[in-house]
């Protein structure tokens, strides 16, 4: 890839980006992969295609969303001006709808019947379930039965939607394991089916075409940004599971240099302990789910078990495009543990009047630690990318409150 | 090197019979008891061994495998252990060829030049990485062949006369036919489709071919003999093991002796020749 210029040019003819990313499938859907890449590559070169992706985010999601000024965290931060990129506030509560209507419409134009999705909070679940209802199409989303303890309502939700949630009782019974599940599915109904990824990862044109989908969100910071402050910001903070939202939120400011760029990962209980979710943090290089990025894994190569407070952000993976970015230094990954989370998720809760989910209340606990050492005129923009409703119950868990 | 691959398929021309392809999990259910299990295949009429390299994810696999790796994960099997499982199966057998099978991840971690190394040493004669296809090739698949160690390829269904000579490019060894397009352990694909689907990939290809996924019964294995040069027979077996873990070799071989016998009652001379 030619980097000399630009960091936007990527992944190459064979999906890497550098040396991450690629297509590690099994035959079976490979060929499937290339029908899709080449479908994708013949859709984003239509107009017609782009003007019904934006007409349902305006009319059906309700974008743009909101820029919003965080007047009384800044305050009590005490430096930085904080702005939230107001994600969720899209219908469904997340940003994971921008990419379900992409991605449900190229189900359509690839003539495919029949609608498969792994989850992990089920906000990917909902979405997919969601657009899947507005086209009128069959749905079927794969969650770790550890996940859908802890998510009951967005369960509930998505059966309401008319979609099936088959429980994964297999490996950890998390998104990882989901996600094994509906490759399963995926490759045992190669004819009918379109397999809704919901982050960007998995094989080559996924990462690249979630990215796209989700670049609305940056897209819009710009010109919002600009209408408020009249200029770009200086940091943009956004948390990091398999990456959607940050990706989305970063990729349309990598080639602008003096915008700093965070990613924040979910450091679990500490790190140090071994339970956590910090891919970039205390991965390595590997293959998996179709792709070579950051795993957590053991010495034989074995994946590791994910673990966060926050079931979104619980996979021992992140996308290939964040580890190429790590590797070359443009965007500074960090990582925050559920006790910083959670305080941050009250923090916002009483100070702006938003519940803010878990994933992003990851972001918003590494604004708390760095905005305060900025000066005034620092104009710092999180990604607010979902809301905390589905949440409640776990947070009234860690806090020791009876519902 | 003497190519144990070749030469058994030879062998079985020659004999004018299909082989049989006995798949295990290295590990499974334990190091002591799966060393026992892999020790007795030839002798219960294994024609050439898969010995899974467990992988804590394995996508394609369906419950009974999936089981079967985390089993011998479990107790504690690596990637080492499995080649140092391989290295001590040939000091007693230098004819059956040992393939192993598995996830790229493990080997990736490995290394992939040590591994290669290692796996040349030990004895091992081709590999069979179901998440490396051709587009992938320069991983392992070139770098494999160059230490004199088969790639063996999968083709499936999906894979249409379009794609398969990409598919066959750098394959070698035998060809590895998928019946079905779904996960290992499912269900076996008609056998006139398959017929079908052997007639049409021998069209670009004089390799041999194995079919596989989902043959659980001698009936089963004989009716795909009909046609394949090999028939492979994974699940059952690691079912097996998981049925009776404290004799799990007595009852692999007693499953293997029966599948050899469905093998062996397939076809007489009808055709051969095609080594």
């Amino acid at each position: 890839m030619d980097q000399s210029n630009t960091f936007r040019s990527g992944p190459d003819e064979d999906g890497h980006f550098g040396t991450y990313g690629g297509r590690f499938v099994a035959e079976t859907l490979m060929p499937l992969i290339l029908d899709l890449e080449a479908h994708y590559a013949a859709a984003s070169r239509d107009e017609t295609f782009w003007s019904e992706f934006n007409d349902l985010l305006k009319h059906y999601v309700g974008r743009p969303s909101p820029l919003t000024f965080a007047p009384r965290i800044t305050e009590r931060f005490g430096g930085a001006k904080i702005y939230f990129k107001r994600d969720e506030l899209n219908h469904t509560g997340a940003h994971k709808i921008n990419n379900c209507i992409g991605q449900i419409l190229l189900a359509r134009r690839m003539k495919k019947t029949r609608i498969i999705a792994e989850t992990g909070a089920g906000q990917h679940g909902v979405a997919t379930a969601t657009v899947c209802a507005r086209f009128g199409m069959p749905c079927t989303v794969y969650m770790g039965e550890t996940d859908i303890e802890r998510q009951q309502p967005n369960v509930f939700r998505m059966r309401l939607l008319g979609a099936e949630v088959r429980p994964v009782s297999s490996g950890t019974r998390t998104l990882k394991d989901a996600m094994n599940e509906a490759l399963r599915d995926w490759v045992a109904n190669v004819e009918d089916t379109f397999y809704i990824i919901g982050t960007v990862a998995g094989p080559h044109p996924y990462p690249a075409l979630v990215r796209d989908f989700q670049a609305v969100i940056g897209n819009e910071v710009r010109e919002q940004i600009v209408e408020a402050e009249g200029r770009l910001p200086d940091t943009l903070v956004a948390c990091i599971g398999g990456g959607s939202n940050a990706m989305g939120l970063f990729h349309p400011f990598l080639d602008d240099p003096d915008v700093r760029l965070i990613g924040v990962e979910a450091g679990g209980e500490g790190v140090e302990t071994g339970r956590h979710a910090a891919s970039l943090t205390a991965g390595r290089p590997g293959v998996l789910h179709g792709n070579r990025t950051y795993l957590l894994q053991n010495d034989d190569g074995q994946i590791n078990d994910a673990h966060s407070i926050s079931a979104g952000l619980d996979y021992p993976g992140i996308g290939p495009e964040h580890a190429w970015l790590h590797d070359v230094g443009r965007v500074e990954y960090v990582s925050v543990t559920d006790t910083e989370a959670l305080a941050a998720f009250q923090l916002c809760t009483e100070l702006e009047g938003i519940l803010p989910a878990l994933e992003p209340s990851h972001a918003l606990a590494h604004v708390a630690k760095l905005a305060p050492d900025l000066p005034a005129d620092h104009l710092l923009v999180m990604n607010l990318c979902g809301r905390g409703d589905k949440d409640v119950f776990s947070v009234a868990e860690a806090l020791g409150v009876e519902l | 090197m003497s190519n144990r691959i070749d030469a058994r398929f030879r062998r079985l021309a020659e004999e004018r019979r299909a082989g049989l392809v006995t798949f295990v999990t290295a590990g499974d259910p334990n190091p002591a008891e799966s060393r026992r299990i892999l020790a007795d295949l030839p002798r219960a009429g294994a024609d050439v061994i898969e010995l899974g390299m467990p992988f804590s994810d394995p996508m394609a696999d369906g419950p009974a495998i999936q089981k079967s790796s985390l089993r011998a994960l479990k107790a504690g099997q690596t990637l080492a252990g499995t080649l140092a499982m391989v290295a001590e199966f040939r000091s007693g057998d230098d004819a059956t060829p040992i393939v192993l099978m598995g996830y790229y991840n493990p080997i990736f971690s490995y290394g992939v030049d040590r591994f290669l190394e290692d796996a040349t040493g030990a004895g091992v004669d081709g590999l069979i990485v179901v998440d490396l296809p051709p587009e992938a090739d320069s991983e392992l698949c070139v770098p494999a062949r160059a230490c004199g160690i088969d790639f063996i390829r999968l083709a499936t269904p999906t894979t249409d006369d379009r794609r398969l000579p990409s598919v066959l490019r750098n394959a070698s060894g035998f060809l590895y036919y998928v019946s079905i397009t779904g996960i290992t352990g499912t269900r076996v694909g008609e056998s006139d489709v398959v017929a079908g689907a052997l007639a049409r990939i021998r069209a670009h290809t004089t390799l041999p071919i194995a079919v596989g996924f989902g043959i659980r019964s001698p009936e089963q294995a004989s009716r795909i003999a009909e046609t394949a040069d090999a028939v492979v027979v994974g699940s059952a077996l690691v079912s097996a093991v998981e049925q009776t873990p404290e004799n799990a070799a007595a009852a692999v071989s007693e499953l293997v002796e029966e599948l050899k016998a469905g093998v062996l009652s397939a076809r007489g001379a009808d055709r051969g020749g095609r080594a």
